[in-house]
């Protein structure tokens, strides 16, 4: 196991499907930092949500526009952070898709995902960034 | 019937089992294409009782999500039934993080929903 750690920034094209020139190589060393794989998939999945509403609802799929990801892998803790060049958002006025009137709503799960998989989320104040940490978790009894 | 690139379908009785093909189901035009496969059973092939199998599928997105909810809506919408069946757990957590496991009638594996059926 690696016990340093990895770091990558890279600026991302508004283009959908952008995401995997970064999450491969995120999968990748948290692979070789030995994540346990249910870390590594709750990671992926809220790293792919962050990035795509970067592109679609934040740059909007603007070509002139970038989503700039930082990636921090270490044994013990993961970081991604993402921000795009849209105006932001209000991450509160997003409603709960657990609610009966939204449980059948085709869209408006990833913020959701991205709390429930991650041990830290915070956005910026303009709301056009987001950064999410996770603790690897206790190994299994 | 449509050519799919994006599921296997095969009969079992009057129930239509459907495969994914892809094991991460993320890349939007993917989605896409996979949205309109399954909305074809329901709108095109008349396809009244189908299954979704998800023993292949290792990851999927809230995006794809969105495609399972308006399929259900179609299948709702003409008087048919859908299930789901052999979701991993880190899926299914998914699954109960949105409280979708409420809305998609979800069983352990073929045999089980396919007998639900009946």
């Amino acid at each position: 196991m690696n016990s340093g750690s990895w770091q990558r920034e890279v600026d991302l094209p508004s283009e959908r499907g952008a995401s995997r020139l970064i999450t491969e190589d995120l999968l990748e060393h948290l692979g070789v930092h030995g994540w346990p794989p249910s870390d590594i998939f709750s990671i992926h999945l809220a790293a792919e949500e962050a990035i795509v509403n970067a592109i679609i609802h934040g740059n909007k799929l603007d070509p002139a526009k970038k989503v700039h990801v930082s990636c921090m892998v270490s044994p013990e803790l993961a970081r991604v952070e993402v921000t795009d060049e849209g105006p932001g958002f209000d991450p509160a006025s997003v409603p709960d898709c657990r609610l009966d009137d939204r449980l059948e709503a085709p869209n408006g799960r990833g913020v959701m995902l991205m709390r429930s998989f991650m041990t830290r989320i915070e956005y910026n104040a303009k709301g056009n960034g987001v950064l999410l940490e996770k603790r690897r978790s206790p190994p299994a009894d | 019937m449509a050519a799919h690139r994006r599921i296997d379908v095969a009969k079992v009785g009057e129930v239509t089992v459907v495969k994914f093909l892809d094991k991460k189901i993320l890349d939007e035009a993917s989605i896409q294409e996979l949205g309109a496969e399954l909305f074809g059973l329901v709108e095109q092939d008349n396809r009244r009782s189908i299954l979704l199998n998800f023993a292949n599928v290792e990851f999927l997105s809230s995006a794809a999500l969105g495609k399972l909810i308006t399929l259900d809506r179609k299948v709702k919408a003409a008087k048919g039934r859908l299930k789901l069946s052999n979701i991993r757990p880190e899926i299914f957590e998914v699954f109960q993080i949105t409280k979708l496991n409420k809305v998609f009638d979800i069983r352990a594996d073929d045999a089980e929903a396919i007998s639900a059926f009946a």
